[in-house]
């Protein structure tokens, strides 16, 4: 029995290689029709979570329901609801692209007229139609990937597990497989895994952050922007005396923090200012004029986004955080 | 409903598609080709008895270079991975391939049978087809049980010339070694029972004339043996 009554729903799920704890006692609901992000560093156990979702490696302990069904001993209805693209988006290369979802489609225990109505349709929606007749091997990265997507949604499955699925294509590529997926929710619930926050950001209903095995962090992709808020930097470059501008930069309304550093160029008259802003503010325009009152050339004003790996050290901290205080209270 | 003859028929139609079938393919008949040709000779007795022993020379090396893809690259590839989502069992995979692979045997032997035409129309008196007819069923349990050995040494590696190495040893030891181990009279009592109750010998009584259930019974358990051991190696993956 589980908590949740989500279309999946996963509990205390754990996996074990040898020494190596790669998934540790994850728990979450995806409730129908919703877009999920799993986030997290490489290594973080994403791929070993959707393996296991798609029942191709069974859970060390813990269990999960997909469609209802129970991962481990209800697998083949399991496989029948879940629509899976594989990380690397392995295909046999030496067939061609429709008679690949024929296969597929057999597999999937379609018969002649649904996989006929189907491999049109899925050839259609991810805009394949023109090199159905190409073999697998010949076919780029990006049409590769496509074919994979096409794959999985060939048996039209109420679950769609894709993992990095925008991994390797181009930025217009991109864009459209994000469309793609986003137009997809609704009538599949998707999970989909990457390690690109905007990714999450573009697509996804909810977010899970997750590193070293654990979940450290869910929530909306609108919460998970305003943390990544926090840690972004203003970065204001210019000629000026370091503790003059330090004190001028401090008295900025909205600046919580200043620290400046020797200009990375080797200029020994440049220095750079790191601004970070209270929560809400924009300090970009006051800084640069504050800078230009006192008379100093300025060089650049640039906001800085926290990298994935600050965010992650930030998310990791608030949730240690979180669980001291939890446990004080 | 078991999906074996669909992966079945994947795995034949790739064979098409694949240069190192039709290297072998080419091989495999130059080869037994000119062993018939030596054979057909006026005044030689109309019959292909050496024709199936050296067959089963040529099927050693032969079958480990058909078979080595068969798993090895569905691991090396990850293609697994989209099969063993997909909705159907190991057996079925394992079952599948290993009739895709005797379905290409097949194939290969099919031109062998112009063979027997030659000999119906050149020998006089008409010949006996009784020994080609066990040659034949000989020869088709041999591939069988070589496919399945094959087979089961390509689940285990993500290489397919490891795949094939261990293949081509293993039939070695069980057919070519007890040959030459059964031609010396030296050899110690047990050691020939031991290479008595291998593939050679039980292989030469087909190609004899000799239809006998033990060795039907042995080929088929020895195949049926190596498609379990198959299936066991694919499951192990979930057993990490």
């Amino acid at each position: 029995m589980h908590g949740g009554n989500g279309v999946i729903s996963v509990s205390q799920l754990t996996k074990v290689f040898g020494q190596t704890l790669a998934v540790d006692r994850i728990s979450f609901d995806v409730a129908e029709g919703q877009i999920v992000g799993f986030l997290g560093p490489n290594g973080a156990g994403k791929s070993t979570t959707l393996r296991m979702l798609t029942c191709y490696l069974p859970p060390t302990s813990g269990t999960a329901t997909v469609g209802g069904f129970d991962i481990f001993h209800q697998s083949q209805a399991v496989r029948q609801k879940v629509g899976y693209l594989p990380e690397s988006c392995p295909l046999y290369t030496e067939m061609k692209v429709e008679e690949y979802l024929d296969f597929r489609g057999q597999l999937r225990g379609l018969d002649r007229e649904q996989r006929k109505q189907r491999i049109g349709y899925v050839l259609d929606r991810c805009w394949l139609t023109n090199v159905r007749r190409r073999m697998i091997g010949h076919l780029s990265k990006g049409y590769r990937q496509r074919v994979g997507l096409a794959d999985s949604l060939l048996h039209n499955p109420p679950v769609l597990i894709l993992d990095e699925p925008t991994i390797g294509l181009d930025p217009t590529q991109i864009r459209e497989t994000r469309k793609l997926i986003k137009e997809l929710g609704g009538k599949h619930t998707v999970i989909l895994s990457t390690h690109i926050l905007p990714e999450v950001e573009a697509v996804c209903d909810r977010a899970i952050v997750i590193a070293g095995g654990r979940i450290v962090a869910q929530g909306t992709p609108d919460e998970l922007r305003a943390s990544r808020r926090m840690q972004a930097r203003v970065l204001v470059e210019c000629k000026a005396p370091a503790e003059e501008l330090q004190m001028a930069l401090q008295r900025v309304s909205g600046v919580r923090e200043v620290e400046v550093m020797p200009d990375g160029s080797g200029d020994k008259h440049y220095v750079v200012a790191a601004l970070r802003a209270k929560d809400g503010y924009d300090v970009r325009e006051e800084a640069a004029r504050t800078v230009i009152q006192h008379g100093w050339p300025l060089r650049e004003v640039r906001l800085e986004h926290a990298t994935l790996e600050e965010f992650f050290v930030q998310v990791t901290a608030n949730q240690a955080m979180a669980t001291v205080e939890g446990g004080a209270a | 409903m078991t999906k074996a003859p669909i992966i079945a028929r994947r795995e034949l139609s790739s064979y098409f598609y694949s240069p190192i079938a039709y290297v072998a393919m080419t091989l495999f008949l130059l080869a037994t080709g000119f062993l018939f040709w030596s054979d057909f000779q006026p005044g030689q007795i109309a019959a292909m008895r050496s024709l199936f022993e050296w067959m089963v020379w040529l099927l050693v090396f032969v079958i480990p270079v058909l078979c080595m893809g068969l798993m090895a690259q569905e691991w090396a590839t990850g293609t697994v991975e989209t099969l063993m989502t997909a909705p159907l069992s190991e057996t079925d995979v394992i079952l599948g391939k290993f009739l895709g692979s005797f379905a290409f045997f097949m194939v290969l032997l099919l031109p062998t049978l112009v063979y027997v035409a030659l000999l119906g129309m050149y020998s006089r008196p008409g010949f006996d087809y009784g020994p080609i007819f066990s040659g034949y069923v000989g020869i088709i349990l041999v591939g069988a049980l070589f496919i399945a050995i094959g087979l089961f040494c390509s689940s285990l590696t993500k290489s397919q010339v490891v795949a094939a190495v261990a293949a081509a040893a293993i039939l070695f030891v069980v057919t070519i070694v007890p040959k030459w181990a059964s031609e010396k009279a030296t050899l110690p009592r047990f050691w020939r029972g031991v290479a008595d109750q291998l593939v050679f010998r039980r292989y030469a009584d087909f190609s004899r004339g000799v239809l006998d259930t033990g060795h039907l019974v042995f080929f088929i358990a020895a195949t049926a043996v190596f498609l379990f051991l198959s299936v066991k190696v694919l499951e192990s993956r979930r057993w990490k």
